[in-house]
């Protein structure tokens, strides 16, 4: 049937329909019924229906089932939430909620959830949570409502009001009837992630469910076992509703959810007890749910290696669903640090994956696993695998796995020889889906490297000797050569001239942006290279230059020519010297990959990771400014084509001298500062061997943290969150540090929106320079009002001297050679404490690298021991720092011993790190 | 929460629709179309996740299909959901259906579109599990028949 026809038959449908709607005679029930039935057809089928609501409407208000369940379901399938009939729709379900016909009020909460409109919402709000905890309410009623109220907090969470009938909600959870609990479950998950205090009971109600599930024989539950496996959906949501919390504090409770998971985690183990598909479907499903809520508690190391196991074995699965689940899994897994070394043992298995898999839904996980558990171990292992994928892999996931490998390859580069040729790779294989942050990128960093800038320029200049280049190496040779062709011009496979025709080479082929580079690459020859200056004069002099009709080169071409007949050597010299370095920067291309994925993704996995310091531009300080500006001589002020980096590094680094009077620039009042929240303690500690996670949380307001710390400097992302739906006005958070701090942290920040809208979250940025070792923590004032009080909350900010800790790795010998050297008893400094948390040697080795230091194995003559080894940077001095750490198990005690050249260095780590076991 | 549930046969003719976040009618039809394209070129035999397409919200959605006979039944879902629960649901989805209509096929979703949406209903509400037992849905279903069976008597 071709597709006029098929339009023709819809049509002429249609207008029979229309007939019989607009004629005299009354249609019954039958008729009504057959012909919405096929209005709802065509509409299936795409086209568009603009008749038959309002008798839809009609047949609401019908007594007979029939009737009023098809104009419910024309309903809820076409009318869309700005349709001017939904007063009409609100007064037929207004009746039929207070029918107490539970047939009528199912289909009314149904035309509710699914339409779910702002008016509905006004209207019904504040009727159906009575309907939800009411005694009579019919179960099946009861799960109506609770979904119903869901969907109305989804798109009105303002009209739903807390009161009464959470708690009661919550109870719902202990029902006898597990469908009302899934709902209930549902609704409860979606309400406890806005408003966490208020349901935080339900945590110990879902565990002891859960644990009557689990340990349920399967037939306990009858009708909701689900091939052999017990309640597996509701299993699923109560595991779920448990993520939105920390592990309970109670230690009856923690001791029975552990219980659960241990029990779950064993059913795995055991033998299937149907070979049907469905059965190992729902019980990995709960599985899989198991250790998420294991991974995201992250606090049980004994569980999350058993999880760790359990997804290994699935990697092997036979089956494909297990397989894409299993390293689905195991990427958030490998940012846990208990596990991080587990995950690592799997790699051989995820890389075959990458080459076997037949189904490049499965491929991209394996990517996205392998990006995940890359440290600097594993590093030019998987970066080779990923690199050897990409030439074959499938163009929709080409440039992710671009921008992996480039982040990668930066992240982790020891020797930035092999950062070099990574990249010159990756523009070989995928040139095209190499972005402009790529090449920026690897710019940048020779630029600011000097031991590696030979090395680019020899094998830039080798790539381009390809017959076919991609023009992205052209550019990236351009600017190389440009900058430092000197350091291979004196040999004579690549003299000064043979450079210049090897680019020129390339010239015509290219775009007007890598001609517009090209030809400032020539100029920059003109100084590098006397020699070679008639032969680049000529080439500018020539028509197709002087002459060309795109605007930009035509001038550049004009300009270049003129400097290098006018300007004298020295003038030159200075115009076109060398590039400064660039200054430290996010890199551009992490940027990239996180509006690609989503934030949530990338930043998890880069920041929880332990590595720190392996920014490559860590290493030279940022030049003099002076010397910056005089290079670029042209009006073209992009002279060497770095769009998105400007090319002179963005002020001085802030001066110590100023001390810490920027801190307070945006707080004009004399305020008050709150005394410092309770519980900020604890939090604070907690932060001591981590840099990301939650700072503080009440009622109104959550603080999370995000912060890395490279050298001397770190950078610290503060988001604010509203968790009310009400805005926050005069909203001020105040830097806040003592007489003693200021002189030696510096912190720089920019005001923030004085509105926070209801459910928004806001972010500050906060630039930290250590200038000198100090011992106390700045404090965070924060100032709002909120409805029609004010709020004041103080925290400390954790920002502590061992975050400037740079790790050391030395042998034995040389580690109690310099522990030697610090024996004077001013430099040491022990403290002997009791254990607060159990003594677990994985935990503490965690901590101490978390802490900063570098954890030397191997080097104590006691195995038991722990030793470390660092150095802390300020902007005056570095502070070389040695720890040790004695557990003794049967007393649960601990002795640290920290030794520095500096007393009050050795004094606060003691105290910061102390804390801490 | 479950975005969209879809049924379409092997040549991405439409069978059921039903959405359970607003959109306008026209970004329906590109969500069925765009959906259609990404599951039909699939292998059979590779996994039952893939990423959902664009229209429906990009990455952080997934789109969880099942391949019967003509049809493909796909439900589009975020990431607050189970995979495997939610393949387990289209199962318990086409078991019900079978039981309801005795052997199910394609004619079925095309001449009882108002059964096929009240059997929906009974499952699945406002995006989210509402029952999964089939025993009770059928029962459900029964007594609807029973109700409209009785009115038509009348």
């Amino acid at each position: 049937k071709s597709k006029e026809a098929e339009i023709k038959r819809i049509n002429k449908e249609l207008a029979n329909i229309r007939s019989k709607f607009k004629g005299d005679k009354a249609l019954d029930g039958y008729s009504k019924k057959k012909y919405v039935c096929k209005l709802l057809f065509i509409f299936l089928l795409g086209h568009d229906i603009d008749f038959g609501h309002m008798e839809a409407v009609n047949l609401l208000s019908s007594n007979r089932y029939t009737e009023k369940q098809i104009g419910y379901l024309f309903i809820s399938v076409l009318v869309n939430s700005n349709s001017e009939l939904i007063r009409l729709i609100n007064n037929a379900i207004k009746n039929d909620l207070a029918s107490r016909n539970p047939t009528f009020m199912g289909l009314a909460l149904h035309c509710i959830a699914s339409v779910g409109s702002r008016e509905m919402a006004e209207a019904f709000a504040g009727e159906i949570p009575k309907v939800l905890v009411a005694g009579d309410t019919m179960d099946s009623v009861k799960q109506s409502a609770a979904l119903c109220l869901l969907r109305l907090y989804r798109t009105s969470p303002d009209l739903v009001p807390m009161g009464d009938w959470t708690s009661r909600v919550v109870h719902l959870l202990n029902d006898q009837h597990l469908g009302v609990v899934t709902a209930a479950t549902s609704l409860i998950t979606t309400l406890a992630q806005k408003n966490p205090e208020e349901f935080k009971t339900s945590v110990s109600l879902a565990v002891s469910r859960l644990s009557r599930i689990v340990t349920s024989a399967s037939t306990d539950l009858q009708d909701y076992t689900y091939y052999f496996v017990p309640a597996p959906w509701l299993s699923v949501k109560l595991l779920r509703l448990l993520q939105c919390y920390p592990p309970p504090e109670d230690p009856a409770v923690r001791g029975r959810l552990t219980e659960c998971l241990e029990t779950i985690l064993n059913k795995a183990q055991e033998p299937p007890k149907s070979k049907k598909v469905q059965h190992s479907n729902a019980k990995n499903a709960v599985l899989f749910e198991a250790i998420s809520l294991i991974i995201h508690h992250d606090s049980e190391p004994n569980l999350l290696v058993r999880a760790c196991n359990q997804l290994g074995q699935f990697l092997q699965h036979r089956e494909t669903n297990l397989r894409y689940l299993a390293l689905e899994s195991m990427c958030t897994l490998a940012s846990s640090e208990f596990s991080h070394e587990a995950v690592k043992t799997h790699i051989e298995t995820v890389i075959n994956a990458l080459k076997t898999e037949r189904d490049v839904s499965v491929r991209q996980r394996a990517v996205d696993l392998l990006y995940a558990m890359c440290d600097r171990s594993n590093a030019p292992q998987i970066v080779a695998e990923m690199l050897s994928y990409l030439e074959t892999a499938d163009y929709s996931i080409r440039e992710e796995i671009v921008l992996k490998v480039a982040i990668l390859a930066e992240k982790y580069a020891v020797d930035y020889t092999w950062y070099v040729d990574t990249i010159l790779n990756l523009i070989r294989i995928a040139g095209d889906y190499v972005s402009e942050e790529v090449w920026y990128r690897v710019i940048q960093i020779v630029i600011n490297r000097d031991d590696v800038q030979g090395y680019a320029a020899k094998t830039v200049f080798e790539a381009l000797q390809a017959p076919a280049c991609h023009e992205n190496l052209v550019k990236v040779g351009g600017y190389i050569l440009g900058e430092f062709g000197n350091l291979i011009a004196g040999d004579p496979r690549s003299s000064p001239l043979i450079q210049f025709h090897l680019l020129h080479s390339k010239f015509h082929l290219c775009s007007v942006p890598t001609r517009a580079l090209l030809l400032s690459t020539y100029i920059k020859f003109v100084n590098l290279f006397p020699e070679v200056k008639p032969t680049i004069q000529d080439v500018l002099r020539s028509d197709s230059q002087l002459r060309n009709a795109d605007v930009e080169l035509q001038q550049r071409a004009v300009e270049y020519l003129r400097l290098s007949t006018v300007a004298s050597t020295d003038i030159l010299a200075t115009v076109l010297e060398e590039m400064p370095p660039f200054p430290e920067r996010e890199s551009s291309i992490l940027a990239k990959l996180k509006k690609k994925k989503g934030p949530g993704t990338v930043t998890d996995l880069e920041d929880t990771k332990r590595d720190r310091s392996v920014d490559v531009n860590g290493g030279p300080e940022p030049a003099p400014a002076s010397t910056s500006a005089v290079s670029t001589p042209s009006p073209s002020a992009d002279l060497l084509g770095l769009g998105a980096a400007p090319t002179a590094p963005a002020g001085p680094p802030p001066s110590s001298g100023g001390s810490g009077l920027l801190v307070d620039v945006f707080s004009d009042s004399a305020s008050v500062v709150a005394p410092l929240a309770p519980g900020s303690e604890d939090n604070f500690a907690r932060f001591v061997c981590k840099n990301n996670g939650v700072l503080f949380e009440n009622q109104l307001l959550q603080i999370g943290l995000k912060s890395e710390f490279r050298q001397n400097l770190g950078r610290m992302f503060i988001f604010y969150g509203n968790k009310t739906s009400t805005q926050f006005l005069n909203f001020t958070p105040t830097l806040i540090c003592s007489d003693d701090l200021q002189p030696n942290l510096n912190l720089q920040t920019k005001p923030v929106d004085p509105t926070v809208e209801g459910g928004a979250q806001v972010q500050q940025v906060v630039n930290i320079e250590c200038v000198s070792d100090f011992a106390e923590a700045p404090v965070l004032n924060i100032q709002f009002r909120y409805g029609g009080t004010f709020q004041n909350v103080s925290v400390q900010l954790p920002i502590t001297l061992n975050k400037f800790f740079q790790p050391t790795e030395m042998a034995s010998q040389d580690f109690f050679q310099r522990w030697k050297q610090l024996s004077n008893p001013q430099q040491e400094v022990q403290n002997i404490f009791k254990a607060k948390h159990p003594m677990d040697t994985e935990v503490t080795k965690a901590k101490i690298i978390g802490f900063g230091s570098a954890l030397l194995e191997e080097v104590d003559p006691n195995p038991a021991n722990f030793v470390g080894a660092g150095i802390i940077h300020t902007k005056t001095t570095q502070i070389g720092c040695l720890l040790r750490l004695e557990p003794n198990l049967q007393a649960q005690m601990y002795r640290l011993t920290l030794r520095t050249s500096k007393e009050a260095v050795s004094q606060r780590l003691c105290e910061l790190l102390s804390a801490q076991f | 929460m479950i975005k969209a549930i879809l049924i379409f046969n092997n040549h991405g003719k439409p069978r059921l629709s039903k959405f359970y976040q607003p959109y306008g009618e026209d970004t329906q039809q590109q969500i069925i179309r765009e959906t259609f394209h990404l599951v039909s070129k699939r292998d059979e035999n590779v996994c039952n996740f893939l990423e959902g397409g664009l229209l429906i919200g990009g990455s952080d959605n997934k789109l969880i299909y099942r391949h019967y006979a003509t049809l493909y039944f796909v439900f589009c879902v975020d990431s607050s959901e189970s995979e495997l629960g939610i393949l387990d649901l289209i199962q318990v989805f086409v078991e019900t259906l079978d039981k309801c209509f005795e052997n199910v096929c394609e004619l079925d979703l095309i001449f009882h579109v108002d059964k096929v949406h009240n059997i929906l209903a009974e499952m699945v509400m406002g995006g989210m599990v509402l029952e999964t037992n089939m025993n009770e849905i059928v029962t459900q279903i029964d007594a609807q028949n029973k109700l409209e069976k009785s009115e038509a008597d009348k």
